[in-house]
Order: structure tokens, then C-alpha cells, then sequence
């Protein structure tokens, strides 16, 4: 069982030289033996460095997991400081982001140059609306001190109708201070989680806007569509990570 | 020439290193320090942790040497703390993690699957700039004060009662820990899809099928450390609560997600060098590794086991008796495999022809050494038993023979064996083998006494103890002033042998491996042509063909020129 | 243990004690724990010995000058099941026993004296629960099944008599539990293991093993004067816990008398068993632990209220059997004499001292 081809190279010294085999394209390294080579082994890494993330992200839902459990009361009544439409408009935009990102792997793979730099934009501008999105919550709870650590503040919960917009959707009982002093954990992986997230975000995005430049100078439409895939299932993962972010911190019952 | 030996050294009146090879090809330090070649990436990590490895030690004999008198009196109990934590952490993450795999991995992996490097060459000298920083990290927390948490960082001492610099070890650590997960991400990568045609999974050297089971290690729970350790740092600067029990945290989880990579990472460190030691016996018997199958699915075993059994580590933290019946029993199951391989090295000895050079020995004192350190997991894996040995000394002397007597040892048998490949020199054999038993003699000095210790009681991390512990531990301090001999000489040895040394050749040991039928030391590409593998893992017939036929081909060619002549 | 000859048994111990191989076997369950020490090590050494025969006498036998052309085996499947059934055999022997050592060293029996440890930075406090305080020491009497009670008052500790072969953390938020019996009176080490900071290694103190009769000379000299069960009570008032925990019929909390040890029916559904631990979370998170058929409505006493001081609550609530004795506590002047028909758990110890009387100024509120 083998998984290269038989290819035998020559010498293969400094890249300048022009070899005029169409199986030595420029950007095949000089320890692969071939391009089909290149392309799987280069995406099996990127499929085990998301695994990698997997595990990364399994510590935080572990904790959630626990917590959770503990002290549900805390977590439904802290839940329900979210802003649900922010949130489903965020879910919104990246399976949005998801979509172009997708078209974007298909133009470079047809070789549609003016549709992948396209795509790349849309995804990059869906990807900022996103961080946009996420700064307004964020402010929302540094105003309202739901921050742990910084003047963290319990009085939306054990006096609901202080906060009259929470208060008119829910109707929220009450809770008792030791409870009520459990919310501060489930912010603390609000912030952990999504801000886990938003930094892989961020990375994405300044990752993308490298790709743009270099896909309207050609770069990844000449054959060459590695690295646009294997940015692809990063991006795709990054994505998935958020459908489970989103249920678990903005939809823990709502109903109630 | 002896024939108690089977080095075979070509002629060393005419005898040179080959002008073109790795090393030569391009010059300058940028040349090294920008490099993709895995063989010069190997180095430059010999080179760091070989530096990190002596502080690590030098922190060590301050322990020992304050652990002379009962008193706490060398050094303030403070600097005592702040020392154990600097040696287990610069001796687990700088030295022990990537020793085997980064330096003679990197360098042979390619070589043995007849690759002309790693998949990712990029991502591997990055994996390198990351251990630098990581050890520059833990350089600067030594400098400014140091840490005083032991390298576990229990909470909520970690976060909430020390003032030392936690959070740059932390960062040490975690970037640290990313190098790993990149050189195991590798590795996976490259044995999986840049095998050679004819290299099957089942003809690979089982060098390789170690590095394989440890690297799947490195990538699914190094990055489990990588969140305890945010954790950590969030709880310490921020105070969320996660792991404060008046926040309503559990400082008991912290120790969940802890020992979760932390388990798997002491297979990490072992399997490696279980890897060399198969390479080993098998070249200085002549034989094929006895149960080729058994000792290559015994790593994966061990890998798979390896991450079902971290919470035996908390046996007496108040896990329930049913988490503790799951964690003993798998615990169990995973001393098993370590058995097997230890029976099938025995027996690969069985009718072999069997040679004592340096790499031998060594592989003789692991078998020994870890044997005692895998048993004594033995006791500590039994609750019964763990609970009056646990945080004892007897834990320290267990890790240290399984760590320093195993893995060290196969390190250093593995710098031995493959040196003349590296190099294209052979290292001084008398002197070498003097260091090895020095070594060993050491060793079994420095670490028995302290089982006694530890089943007599003495806790772990005491600066001052009760005066009926003094004498053995006078005796494990003599122990550790000759230990110390036996690694101060490889160093001075091997860099002697630079110089000096015999040049080896392609192959002195006449060992079968694709990495014995290049040059010495290698071509920057390894191969000028992809070899293709037509034979299996081992096989010394296959050898003795070869070297028939290269000895038949010089015969062709003598006669030739004497016919012309 | 009970197959080997007594003689032989003595005989090892004194031999391994003199040689200081082996801390004193001190408490009941050391011979049996000491029993399969020996015999893993028994295995071990078996073990031990077959490798280094094997490699010494292949070595010797097969070397290169005895043995020049190497025969290649590909292996043997017949002793790959050999060397892996006999190894995990064994193993499962030993998994087997010592999870029954390990079950019995963390059940403690019911007629065990309960005493409760706080381990903080950098000292042990030991209650008893005649109101004697101990730092860094223990007295317990020989013969009787000792429970304690850990708790820490800050990161982790470990409590570990080496002599008794038992040790159990001390954890931050929650009560761990360890019993033992000692068997021969002396004093023996008592260390914490648990690195915990600058002086863990001065965390040290001794275990005193008294006969039963200098163990209640003991008891008297050192006693406070206030059992901790009072001292419970006394806090009981300051913190008013009396003003919804009483016996009246419309009391908003229920009332405690015979609450320890009972099953509790839960709010949120559920029973529940009230023991020591529950009765900390209730004084602590009471909001999750609130009884059916009343309101949620009992504040916290986190950060009010010390680790010794929920101890001394706790100890007051399980010797609780009647209302009447929480209408006294709201009656500050004077307290009932002891040896009012009250019924504890395990046995009180004797020789406990009048109460003196509370003064004015120690009121609720």
C-alpha cells in the first residue's frame, strides 16, 4: 500500500531552473513527489490540526458541561441577558461567510479568478460583521457589569426588575444571592468561549485578507488551490464551533 | 578486529566524510536558522535541549545538595520551592517531551520511510522557534524570581496564594506545548502520506511506529494543557471563579484537565524511547525484532490506553470509590503492553549474536531500569496501596526510573547508535561504555534509596525532613554527584569525537534500515533516488544479500581495472 | 496475611522496622495494606529476576563469540499470550485487592468518633467535638474507629500518618472523609503531602495514641470548656438562624432536631441524605439544597462564617434531637446543664465540663 506514485526525481536543485514538465509546476516542494501528493498531505495536516482545536475548545466545554449542570438556575437566568436577535443574526452571517467561503474554493478550483477574489471580499467583509456584531454585545455587558472580575454585579438577577427590558421579556423570578453569584460562572465562559472563537475569527480574517492580495495577483487560480481548500475547512470549522456555541449559550431554555 | 564487536569501519587511512552532505551544502547561520531540512532542524534541537537539559540538572543537584542535612538550611525554604518546580518544569517540557522525538525523530523519520523530508518543513522549523521561545520564557522566569507552584500548578495555589511568576511559565509552557503538538502533527502527516513505494505500514522500522503512537499523543492532549493553563491565567488575573469553590468553581476540575494531558504526556516521553530501544536490540542481536506485530501494537495500546487513566493520579483527591474502579483497572490494562515489549526485546536476545557496544549497554540499563520504574507503577496503580505511597518519595524514585533510568538512557543509546549516521564519525567506544556503566551505577545510587524513603513516608517537595530520613538520603545525593559524571562525559566525548573520531561510513553497524544504505552524514535530500522497499523491517538476510552484492560488484570492478591494467 | 505463621509475621515486621525499611505498623488496616505491599513486591521481584535471567543468560549464550550466526525468529504467538494473560492476571489480582483495601480505608464504620480537621497555611487545627483544639497534633484513643473529618481552609493539604497508612486531601470547599483505627499506643508522624507553599514542609506535627484511660485524663485537661456542639449553638444565635429555624408552626424554616442522617425530600425534587456535607452546603448555597414545602428564601453564609465555625454548626445540628433545645438557644442566660437525656452519635467523650454561662453580650443579632 503506497501512497505516492512511483515519480523518481532527479537532483532536484535550485527552483530557477525551468523544467518544462507539467508535473513540476513551480509550487510543488521539492520533497513531494508529485502535486497530487502535495495537495492530500497538506490537507490531511489541516483536517488533524482542526482535531487539534477539537480537543483545544473540549477543555471550555467540559467546564460548560459541568457548570451547567450545577447550577442551571444561574445559566437560564444568565442566558437570558443574551440578545437573541444579535446572536441569530451573528449564526446569520457565518453560515453566510460559510457559503462565499465554499464559492470561493469552487472559483479557485475552475480557475474563476475575478469570482474568487469575489468571494474572499464577501467572506472577509461577513467575517468583520460578525467581530462588529460581537463588539456591540460585548459593550452591552460591560455597561450592564456582567464582566467576571471587573465590578461584576449581581443585581440583574436577584432584582430582575432592575433590568426592565430583561425583565418584560422574561419575567424572571428573583434569585437567591448564592445562586445568583453562579451567573458570574457562566459569563466567565461566555467570554472564554466566544472569545476563544473571535480570536480564531480574527486570525481567519487577517489570513484572508493575505489571500485576497494574493489571489488577484493570480496566485491560486493556476492550479495551484491547497491553500485556499485547507483555509476553507478552517474557516468551515471555525464556523461549526459557533453553531455549538450559539445553542448552548444563548438558547439554554428559553421557553421558561 | 575483535569479533565481540560487529562495527565495520571502512579503511581509515583513505577513508573521508563525503564532501557533499547536509552539513556542507550551504554555509552561515542563516542558512542553519532558516533551514527546512529536517536533519538540520534535528540538530539545532539537540543543540537547545542539551543546554536546557544541564540547567535542568544543575537545579537538580541544588536539590540534592540541600536534602543532605534535615534541615532546611542551604537555601531559604522559598528558593527550595522555587528549585524543584524550575527542575520539573525545564526537565518535563524543555528536555523530556521533545528529546527523542525532535531531535533523532526529526532526523530519521524521513530517512526511514525514504522521504526526502518531513511533509511539513515549514511547520517544523517553526515547531523549533516555538521551543526557543518557550525556553526563553522559562530563562526569564528564572531570572526574575522564579515560580514556586511544582510543576503542576495545583490550584487554587497557582492561582490564588503565590505571588511567583506563574503566568510567564504558564506562556512558557503553553507555547512550548504548540511545538509539540506541531512536531506530532508532522509526523502523522509525513507517515502517512509520504511513505516510499513499497514501505507498508507493516514494514516500517518500529522506530516509527512509536513515533507514530506518541505523536498521536502530542496532537489530541497537549492542547488540553494548553486550556488549563488559559484557565489558570484568566483565574489568576481576572478571578472568574472557575476553579474558586466561594465562586462556586471546583478546584478539582483544574486537576481533571491537568492529568488529562499530563498522563498521556509521561507516554509521550517513554514511547519514543521504547522506539530506539527496539532499533537497538535488534542491530546488536542481528535479529529482527522478535513479535514485530506485538511490540508495534503494544505502542498504539498504550497510546489509546494512555488517555483513559489520568485521574489515578487524584486516587485520594475524593474521586468517588466507582471513578477510582474504572481508573485502577484501565491503569491495569495499561502496564500490560509496557510487559510485552519489554518480553519481546527479551527474546529477540534469544539465539541472536549479541554485541556489548555502548548502544547495548544503554539498552541493557533501560530494560533493567524501566522495568523496576513500570513496576512500581504497579504499586501506585493499585488504590489500596497508592494511598500510603502517594505524594511520597516513592512516586519521585517511580518517575525517575521510568523517566531518567528508561528514557534517558534510550536517548542516550539513541545518540550513540545513530551518531555515526549524524555525524559521519564514530564516538570513542571504551570511554563510552565507561560513561554507560558509570551511569547506570549512578543512577541505581541516586533513585532506590528513595522507594524506601518513600514507603517509610517522607512526603514530596520537603525542604526540611524528620532526621531518620538523613542517611538515605545522603546516600541518593552521593548517588547523584556519579550520575552526574555520566552525563558530563557523552557531552565531552562526542565533541571530542568531531574532531577526532573515526570516520564511520555508510553503515559501521551493519545494521539493516533504509537510513544505513545512504552516506554518512546524509545528503540534504536524503535519497538521489526514492528508494523502493522490497523487503521487510529487519532483514538481515536481505543485508547479507546486499552486502554479497556490493561485494561481488567490487570484485567485478578490481578484476576489471586489473584486467585493463 | 492471616496463611502466613504469626511468628514469621512478627518477624518480618521487627526486622523491616529495625532496618527502617517500613514505617511502624500502627493501625488496624497497616497489616493488611503492608500484605499486599509485600505481595506486589513479591511479583515485582519475580518479575524482576525471570528479564534479568533471561537477558543475562541470552547474553552469555548467544553472544557474538559463542554464537556468530543469528537465527531469525518472527515471534511466537504462544508466548505473546503467555507473557500478556500472566502479567494482566496478576495485575487484576492486585486491582481486585486493593480497591477492597481502598473501600475499606475511605467507609468509615458507624460507631466511628468523628473529629474534624481544618488544614490552612501553614498548620493543622484539629476539634474534637468535646471542644478540645489541637494545632498540629492529634490525641486519639487506641482501639476505637477514628473518623476526621478534612476540610482546607485555603488550597489543597494532605493528611497522612504514614504509621497508619492512611493520608486523604483536604480540599477547599468540601469535606473529604478518612477512618482509622490505631492499635498501639506512641507517637508517630503526621505529615501534610500536598505541596501547599513556603511551609508545607513545616505542615508536620505527631499523632498521639493514648490508652483508653490517659486519653480521658486528656480530654479533661484540654478542653475549652464548651463542647463544639455548644459552640455550634452559641453561633446558631448570633446568626439568627433560630429566627426561621424553630419549632413554632408557622417557622419559615423547617426545624433542624434529627435532621442529621435523615432523607430529606428536595424542592427541586429528589431526596436527599443529610449529612455533614449537605449541611455545609445548606449553611453555604442554600438555594439549591432547600427543603420541600419551603420558600427559597435563606440567605447565604458564605464569607460570614469561618470552616471552623460551619464545623462547630454542623456538630451542634447532628446532636440536635429536640425542639426544645433550640427555644433555649434564644434564652441567652442560661444554658441547660449537660446530661440532659441528649442522645449524639458515637460516643461523647467523658469527662466533659459544665457549660458556662453565656454572657449578655453574646446575643444574636
Amino acid at each position: 500500500m503506497s501512497d505516492s506514485t512511483a515519480t523518481v526525481n532527479g537532483a532536484p536543485e535550485a527552483h530557477g531552473i525551468p523544467h518544462g514538465h507539467e508535473e513540476h509546476p513551480a509550487y510543488l516542494r521539492h520533497h513531494f513527489a508529485s502535486v497530487e501528493q502535495q495537495a492530500d498531505t497538506t490537507n490531511f495536516a489541516m483536517w488533524l490540526f482542526l482535531l487539534t482545536e477539537i480537543m483545544f475548545f473540549g477543555g471550555l466545554f467540559t467546564a460548560y458541561l459541568i457548570y451547567r449542570n450545577w447550577y442551571y438556575p444561574a445559566f437560564v437566568a444568565a442566558s437570558h441577558q443574551l440578545n437573541i436577535f444579535w446572536g441569530t443574526a451573528n449564526t446569520g452571517v457565518l453560515i453566510s461567510s460559510s457559503f462565499t467561503m465554499a464559492m470561493g474554493v469552487w472559483c479557485a478550483e475552475t480557475r474563476r479568478k475575478s469570482g474568487l477574489v469575489l468571494c474572499l471580499v464577501l467572506t472577509f467583509v461577513l467575517g468583520l460583521v460578525f467581530l462588529g456584531i460581537k463588539t456591540i454585545e460585548y459593550s452591552e455587558k460591560v455597561e450592564k457589569h456582567h464582566v467576571p472580575g471587573f465590578h461584576y454585579s449581581v443585581q440583574a438577577f436577584t432584582n430582575p426588575a432592575s433590568d426592565p427590558e430583561t425583565y418584560k421579556e422574561y419575567k424572571d423570578k428573583p434569585m437567591p444571592l448564592d445562586m445568583a453569584r453562579h451567573t458570574e460562572l457562566y459569563f466567565f465562559l461566555y467570554f472564554a468561549m466566544t472569545g476563544m472563537h473571535a480570536l480564531h475569527m480574527i486570525i481567519g480574517i487577517a489570513i484572508l485578507g493575505f489571500m485576497i492580495f494574493r489571489a488577484r495577483a493570480g496566485a491560486y487560480t493556476t492550479g495551484h488551490v491547497t491553500f485556499v481548500e485547507n483555509f476553507g475547512l478552517y474557516w468551515h470549522f471555525v464556523d461549526i464551533v459557533w453553531i455549538f456555541l450559539f445553542p448552548l449559550l444563548y438558547l439554554i431554555s428559553r421557553h421558561q | 578486529m575483535s569479533t565481540n564487536t560487529i562495527v565495520s569501519l571502512p579503511d581509515q587511512s583513505t577513508a573521508r566524510i563525503p564532501k557533499t552532505n547536509f552539513i556542507t551544502k550551504e554555509n552561515g547561520l542563516l542558512s542553519w536558522l532558516l533551514t527546512g531540512d529536517h536533519k538540520r532542524i534535528a540538530i539545532l534541537y539537540l543543540i537547545s535541549i542539551t543546554f536546557f537539559f544541564f540547567i535542568g540538572g544543575a537545579l537538580a543537584g541544588l536539590i540534592r545538595l540541600e536534602l543532605l542535612t534535615p534541615q532546611s538550611d542551604l537555601m531559604a525554604t522559598d528558593t527550595y520551592n522555587k528549585v524543584f518546580t524550575m527542575h520539573g518544569v525545564v526537565m518535563i517540557f524543555l528536555f523530556l517531551v521533545p528529546s527523542v522525538p525532535a531531535t533523532l525523530g526529526n532526523f530519521l523519520i524521513p530517512i526511514m520511510l525514504g522521504a526526502k523530508d518531513l511533509a511539513l518543513p515549514k511547520i517544523n522549523l517553526l515547531s523549533w522557534y516555538l521551543y526557543v521561545v518557550g525556553g526563553i520564557l522559562v530563562l526569564y522566569t528564572m531570572i526574575s524570581g522564579g515560580v514556586d507552584t511544582g510543576w503542576t500548578f495545583t490550584t487554587p495555589l497557582s492561582t490564588h496564594y503565590v505571588n511567583t511568576n506563574v503566568m510567564s511559565t504558564g506562556l512558557a509552557v503553553f507555547i512550548a506545548g504548540f511545538s509539540s503538538i506541531f512536531t506530532g502533527l508532522n509526523f502523522i502527516v509525513t507517515i502517512h502520506k509520504m511513505r516510499c513505494p513499497g514501505m507498508t505500514w507493516f514494514r516500517m522500522p518500529l522506530f516509527v511506529w512509536a513515533h507514530y503512537a506518541a505523536s498521536i499523543l502530542m496532537v489530541l492532549g497537549t492542547p488540553v494543557l494548553a486550556i488549563a493553563i488559559v484557565l489558570v491565567a484568566l483565574e489568576r488575573t481576572v478571578g472568574i471563579g472557575v476553579f474558586d469553590p466561594t465562586k462556586g468553581g471546583d478546584p478539582l476540575l483544574f486537576q481533571h484537565l491537568f492529568w488529562f494531558y499530563s498522563h498521556p504526556a509521561v507516554y509521550i516521553m517513554i514511547l519514543p524511547g521504547m522506539g530506539v530501544i527496539s532499533e537497538v536490540i535488534s542491530t546488536f542481536s542481528r535479529k529482527r525484532v522478535f513479535g514485530y506485530t506485538a511490540v508495534a501494537f503494544s505502542s498504539v495500546a498504550i497510546a489509546v490506553f494512555g488517555f483513559f487513566v489520568w485521574a489515578h493520579h487524584m486516587f485520594i483527591m475524593g474521586i468517588s470509590n466507582y471513578a477510582m474502579l474504572v481508573f485502577s483497572l484501565l491503569t491495569m490494562l495499561v502496564a500490560v503492553p509496557s510487559a510485552i515489549k519489554i518480553f519481546n526485546w527479551t527474546f529477540t536476545l534469544y539465539k541472536g549474536s549479541i554485541t556489548f557496544e555502548t548502544p547495548m549497554l544503554y539498552a541493557f540499563g533501560f530494560m533493567g531500569l524501566f522495568t523496576i520504574g513500570g513496576l512500581t507503577g504497579v504499586f501506585l496503580g493499585t488504590s489500596g496501596t497508592d494511598i500510603h505511597l502517594t505524594e511520597t518519595y516513592f512516586i519521585v524514585a517511580h518517575f525517575h526510573f521510568v523517566m531518567v533510568g528508561g528514557m534517558l538512557m534510550a536517548f542516550l543509546a539513541g545518540i550513540h547508535f545513530w551518531w555515526p549516521k549524524i555525524t559521519g564519525r564514530m564516538y570513542p567506544e571504551k570511554i563510552s561504555q565507561l560513561a554507560a556503566v558509570v551511569t547506570f551505577i549512578g543512577f541505581n545510587f541516586t533513585f532506590f534509596p528513595q522507594f524506601i524513603l518513600g514507603t517509610l513516608g517522607m512526603p514530596r517537595r520537603y525542604a526540611a525532613y524528620p532526621p531518620e530520613f538523613q542517611v538515605l538520603n545522603v546516600f541518593s545525593t552521593a548517588g547523584a554527584t556519579i550520575l552526574g559524571v555520566g552525563y558530563l562525559l557523552p557531552v565531552l566525548y562526542l565533541t571530542w569525537s568531531l574532531k577526532y573520531g573515526e570516520i564511520a561510513g555508510n553503515n559501521p553497524w551493519q545494521a539493516t534500515g533504509l537510513e544505513w544504505q545512504i552516506q554518512s552524514p546524509p545528503l540534504t535530500e536524503n535519497f538521489t533516488t526514492i528508494p523502493i522497499m522490497d523487503h521487510e523491517a529487519y532483514d538481515y538476510e536481505w543485508l547479507e544479500n546486499q552486502t554479497l552484492t556490493n561485494q561481488n560488484l567490487e570484485n567485478q570492478k578490481a578484476k576489471e581495472v586489473a584486467s585493463v591494467g | 496475611m492471616d496463611h502466613i505463621s504469626p511468628t514469621i509475621w512478627q518477624f518480618l515486621v521487627k526486622w523491616m522496622t529495625n532496618f527502617a525499611l517500613f514505617p511502624p505498623e500502627a493501625s488496624k488496616i497497616a497489616p493488611q495494606m503492608d500484605a499486599l505491599y509485600f505481595f506486589i513486591t513479591l511479583v515485582s521481584l519475580i518479575g524482576l529476576t525471570i528479564v534479568i535471567l533471561l537477558v543475562t543468560t541470552f547474553s552469555l549464550l548467544y553472544n557474538k563469540a559463542r554464537h556468530p550466526k543469528a537465527i531469525q525468529i518472527e515471534g511466537s504467538t504462544l508466548l505473546e499470550a503467555t507473557w500478556t494473560i500472566i502479567p494482566l492476571g496478576l495485575f487484576l489480582v492486585m486491582f481486585v485487592w486493593g480497591s477492597l483495601i481502598y473501600f475499606r480505608v475511605f467507609t468509615p464504620p458507624a460507631n466511628a468518633m468523628n473529629i474534624y480537621v481544618v488544614g490552612k497555611q501553614w498548620m493543622w487545627k484539629a476539634e474534637h467535638p468535646g471542644g478540645q483544639h489541637e494545632i498540629n497534633s492529634l490525641h486519639i484513643p487506641v482501639g476505637r474507629p477514628v473518623q476526621l473529618t478534612l476540610i482546607s481552609q485555603d488550597v489543597f493539604h494532605s493528611f497522612s500518618i504514614p504509621a497508619f497508612r492512611v493520608k486523604r486531601e483536604a480540599i477547599p470547599g468540601r469535606y473529604t472523609t478518612v477512618w482509622f483505627e490505631a492499635t498501639t499506643p506512641g507517637t508517630y508522624h503526621l505529615f501534610c503531602t500536598q505541596y501547599c507553599g513556603t511551609n508545607h514542609s513545616a505542615m508536620i506535627g505527631d499523632i498521639v495514641v493514648l490508652t483508653p484511660e490517659d486519653y480521658k485524663k486528656w480530654l479533661n485537661e484540654s478542653t475549652s470548656g464548651n463542647s463544639l456542639a455548644q459552640n455550634g449553638e452559641r453561633l446558631f444565635a448570633s446568626l439568627s438562624c433560630n429566627a426561621c429555624h424553630n419549632a413554632r408552626p408557622d417557622a419559615r424554616g423547617p426545624s433542624l432536631a434529627n435532621v442529621y442522617g435523615a432523607k430529606l425530600p428536595l424542592a427541586s425534587g429528589g431526596t436527599v441524605i443529610a449529612d455533614d456535607a449537605y449541611l455545609r452546603e445548606a449553611i453555604l448555597n442554600p438555594s439549591q439544597h432547600v427543603t420541600q414545602g419551603y420558600a427559597p428564601i435563606m440567605p447565604t453564609y458564605q464569607g460570614q462564617v469561618s470552616e471552623e465555625g460551619v464545623i462547630a454548626l454542623v456538630e451542634f445540628i447532628k446532636n440536635l434531637d429536640s425542639d426544645y433545645r433550640i427555644q433555649q438557644t434564644t434564652n441567652t442566660t442560661d444554658l441547660l446543664p449537660e446530661g440532659e437525656g441528649k442522645a449524639t452519635t458515637g460516643e461523647k467523650p467523658a469527662g466533659q465540663a459544665q457549660p458556662k454561662p453565656v454572657s449578655k453580650g453574646m446575643v444574636k443579632q
